[in-house]
């Protein structure tokens, strides 16, 4: 079974596009397992259509809860917290549930016993099944912390499931960035496929990202969208870049594709159909890439 | 006032509108801050020379193997298992690490406990700067810049736009210059690092049905979990579907800005070129923008109820 995540550094380049399309695609020839793992923003289920199977709450990390009656306001638990949370109101100390990081320091400090950690509903996961193959996904509650926990979850539930099944392939739609929901939707995977786009900041972040999945030893290979948008950032990103078909590519990354710009992709999202289910440019792009993609998998 | 710009869905123009208003209020002295320090990019826009850096640090823990006497206590209070007693050697794993201390101030009770008490005591774990990100200041004209950059590889982003925050505040002394700070994508823990001690958040979105769901969230992070004022810009107007501005109308939102789409806008700013630049009107649209923004700050008007 090989993992395949889609991240991009830059949001908004086409990751979830993308991944809508090559699970379309390799639906016709593989057993295919596939997770959202951008848990803050997960839209992959608008353009998979999934009908949900079961439903789970998601745990994630613990804030400090203090018993007003318990509290004799002696601010101990205050000269601890390295993250503003706590303070003095009336005649005990409250915690700012937005500030409070779970780390419990407080309540190992606190004379009468008045702190306990709580553990906190982040979101729910789903399992869910759609045209192209069982679908694993998750929405984080409004402004929680631990969503790489969360992408780590989703993840392996979605492994097992490949497993059992005998799936040959996990599609991983990552989420934007480079920090820790980025480093937990990379983990354990065969190659990272980064969608980009020419412009400046899609250049700026490329090199980021190539950066991350090099610090993992992850082989890398980049998708460039809206091509035609910039000669000269295409330019700039080709350079960067090897050759699909080169012998020897240098540790440079294969591009394996140039999507035109095309509204023709916020037509199927609108419609919430993978891109590929319709004809056009940006359609046979996709498929010419996913043929390269497979060569190198 | 303070304003965050934020999304929710990565791409949506969230640093073209934050540049553009920034450059919109130059009379005024803007500070602005790119708080998107895992991928910023505002600085390739304003162009800033940077004349300070410091480093973004977290606090680990460095364990004195000498006087360890392998109890595990700081294992058991941390909340994060970075760090683990294994027999009798302890393991650091700086990239779980939130810093709060607690190993240090357990390891000193135990070895204080174990010598019969007493608060001089040393403990055997000492707390360090490990560096995990570049914070860097300076000016484009009369704006003042300051912006995070998180190392490739770090995971945790929150300190550095909390660290970044703080030192660039410094540099208003007080004053009330406009300041902006200029969101990562998300709805998780760096975007409400990033809305903390805002006045007001404006929303940048697309008329598409990911534009659509990702704001829904951002809104719940604004104005429902931070009490946060918050209005709408539309980019790419015309590209999608009616659902943002059904959704905006639904819950009281005020839409202030619409920018089309068209491919002339789209191609300079792949090229380097502010909203502003390409297009100069827009200025007294981003001016008046900034004054919504104020009277929404100041009275709350949307706030659910």
């Amino acid at each position: 079974m090989k993992q395949l995540v889609i991240l991009s550094g830059k949001g908004g380049t086409g990751k979830t596009t993308v991944t809508a399309a090559l699970a379309h695609l390799a639906s016709q020839t593989h057993r295919l397992v596939l997770a959202d793992g951008d848990v803050d923003a997960a839209n992959l289920e608008l353009v998979l259509a999934p009908t949900v199977e079961e439903t789970h709450d998601f745990t994630g990390g613990k804030i400090a809860k203090i018993d007003p009656v318990e509290c004799i306001a002696c601010g101990r638990c205050a000269e601890v917290c390295r993250f503003d949370a706590l303070s003095a109101r009336n005649d005990a100390f409250v915690v700012d549930p937005i500030a409070c990081e779970g780390c419990a320091a407080c309540s190992y400090v606190c004379p009468t016993g008045a702190i306990h950690m709580e553990l906190q509903r982040a979101g729910l996961w789903f399992r869910s099944q759609t045209h192209y193959g069982p679908f694993y996904h998750a929405h984080l509650f409004a402004g929680q912390e631990n969503s790489g926990k969360l992408v780590t979850l989703v993840k392996q539930m979605a492994r097992l499931h490949a497993f059992d099944e005998e799936s040959d392939l996990l599609l991983v739609d990552g989420p934007p960035g480079t920090g820790c929901p980025v480093i937990a939707a990379l983990s354990g995977a065969d190659m990272a496929l980064i969608v980009t786009e020419p412009t400046v900041s899609g250049t700026h972040d490329l090199a980021r990202i190539l950066g991350l999945t090099a610090h993992f030893h992850i082989p890398a290979v980049v998708l460039l969208n809206k091509a035609d948008l910039s000669p000269a950032q295409s330019d700039a990103i080709a350079a960067v870049c090897a050759s699909p078909s080169a012998d020897g590519n240098d540790g440079k990354p294969p591009l394996i594709g140039r999507l035109p710009y095309d509204p023709a992709v916020t037509k199927a999202m609108v419609h919430g159909v993978p891109v590929t289910a319709t004809d056009g440019p940006v359609s046979e792009a996709l498929r010419t890439a996913w043929n390269a993609l497979q060569r190198l998998l | 006032m303070r304003l965050a710009i934020a999304s929710g869905k990565g791409g949506t123009g969230k640093t073209t509108v934050a540049v553009s208003l920034a450059l919109s209020l130059t009379d005024a002295a803007p500070l602005f801050l790119d708080c998107d320090v895992e991928e910023p990019n505002a600085a390739l826009f304003l162009r800033p020379t940077l004349t300070e850096q410091r480093d973004a640090v977290q606090r680990i823990p460095v364990v004195d193997t000498d006087r360890c006497t392998g109890c595990g206590r700081c294992a058991e209070v941390c909340e994060f298992h970075a760090i683990v007693a294994v027999g009798q050697d302890v393991l650091v794993f700086p990239e779980l690490c939130h810093g709060c201390g607690s190993c240090a101030r357990a390891c000193q009770i135990a070895l204080s406990e174990a010598a019969g008490g007493g608060a001089d005591v040393e403990g055997a774990i000492r707390e360090v700067d490990h560096k995990i990100g570049l914070l860097e200041r300076g000016h484009a004209s009369s704006l003042t810049f300051a912006q995070g950059t998180l190392n490739v590889g770090e995971p945790m982003a929150v300190p550095v736009i909390g660290q970044l925050k703080r030192w660039a505040l410094e540099t208003l002394n007080g004053d009330t210059r406009p300041v902006i700070f200029d969101a990562p994508p998300g709805t998780s823990c760096p975007v409400v690092e990033t809305m903390r001690g805002a006045d007001a958040v404006l929303l940048v979105t697309e008329p598409t049905p990911f534009g659509l769901h990702d704001l829904r969230i951002a809104v719940e992070v604004a104005r429902d979990e931070l009490s946060l004022p918050v209005a709408v810009v539309i980019n790419r107007d015309g590209v999608g579907d009616a659902g943002v501005d059904d959704f905006c109308a639904a819950e009281h939102i005020p839409i202030l800005l619409r920018i089309p789409l068209a491919r002339g806008i789209a191609e300079g700013i792949a090229n380097g070129q502010s909203l502003v630049d390409l297009y100069p009107a827009y200025r007294e649209h981003f001016r008046r923008l900034w004054q919504q923004l104020t009277e929404l700050a100041t009275t709350g008007v949307n706030l659910k109820p």
